[in-house]
């Protein structure tokens, strides 16, 4: 009697041992608004070495996540380039990350749209489901400690970065 | 005559070489099914080869490149690990925490048979002291079978 009490309590534990792993494994939830971000060294697209997003602390940055594969990451790939060009320096970045591609296709993506902010690849798309994406592209926009400061899932345009991200930003001209 | 003998032979040699290259494209169709059989689409989390998303032509587009470059299946499967992680792989490597892919259901075999057989064993066990406790059956006493008899002659027509 006391032998099927055991079991029965081991056979308990096990199911709620699985059930509880099952909940933990299924997947991050979304980064929340003054959540310190992810920042895991990935290697960079375009050149040899890794990088991290920490190497960005002090500075406003726009983490986009995207793959070259991505139809709507295309269509928001000139308006990133555009807002970069307009606002990026020394105050505030953006950071692409390609996920979940062949980093060769990322490469020649890069060249297409004239990207020229920093670029990462996360291959296995880890970093994106840390951040607690569920496709791509999506957007992260860190304050200089590197908390979440805004977020949308699905692809920006030029109102957007307007409208959300450049009120955020520094007010003087952050041109270095 | 001798421009029908060069046809002839042009003929011969085109014969020859046509074979060649349909087992070439059959070979490399080969190919390309063994190792979409092997990998994982990664967005789509199913077989490369049951997956239709663009993520997976880009992926089937860059195997197809690497078997033309001559690439061993070894190591076009590695070029795809560089690229996705080893979650890219269908069949966990025998290392690490992927090795508890092949550990845990044999473990589990064995404890559920162990468990079985415990259990069976209980179930014999209980069913041998039930046999040991339970009364012997006596037949009808003297009394009672002259009783029945009479009863029975009351009845018999």
């Amino acid at each position: 009697m006391r032998a099927r009490s055991v079991i029965d309590v081991l056979l308990a534990v096990a199911v709620v041992g699985f059930l509880v792993y099952g909940l933990v494994s299924k997947g991050n939830s979304r980064l929340a608004v003054g959540e310190k971000a992810p920042s895991p060294e990935l290697p960079k697209l375009t050149e040899p070495g890794q990088g991290s997003l920490k190497e960005y602390r002090g500075r406003w940055v726009l983490v986009n996540f995207w793959a070259s594969w991505c139809v709507p990451c295309r269509d928001e790939a000139p308006a990133l380039s555009k807002f970069e060009e307009e606002h990026g320096g020394q105050k505030f970045t953006v950071v692409g990350i390609d996920t979940q591609d062949i980093s060769d296709d990322g490469a020649k993506f890069a060249k297409e749209f004239g990207l020229t902010y920093p670029l990462l690849h996360d291959g296995n798309g880890d970093n994106g489901h840390e951040f607690g994406t569920t496709g791509v592209p999506e957007n992260y926009l860190l304050e200089p400690s590197g908390k979440l400061a805004w977020a949308v899932a699905g692809p920006v345009d030029a109102r957007m970065l307007e409208e959300h991200v450049a009120p955020l930003l520094p007010p003087e001209k952050n041109k270095s | 005559m001798r421009r029908l003998r060069l046809s002839l032979v042009l003929l011969a040699l085109a014969a020859l070489l046509l074979p060649t290259a349909a087992g070439a494209a059959s070979a490399l169709r080969t190919e390309l099914n063994e190792i979409e059989g092997e990998v994982m689409c990664p967005v789509c989390g199913t077989l490369l080869e049951l997956a239709e998303s663009p993520q997976a032509t880009r992926e089937k587009a860059f195997i197809e490149k690497l078997v033309k470059q001559g690439q061993s299946k070894d190591e076009i499967k590695q070029a795809l690990v560089d690229q996705y992680g080893d979650e890219v792989l269908a069949e966990p490597k025998g290392s690490g925490f992927s090795l508890s892919a092949y550990v845990v259901p044999i473990v589990a075999f064995i404890v559920a048979i162990v468990l079985l057989a415990f259990a069976v064993w209980k179930w014999r066990r209980a069913a041998g002291s039930r046999d040991d406790k339970r009364p012997e059956v006596e037949g009808p006493s003297d009394e009672d079978r002259e009783r029945l008899d009479a009863d029975l002659a009351r009845y018999d027509l």
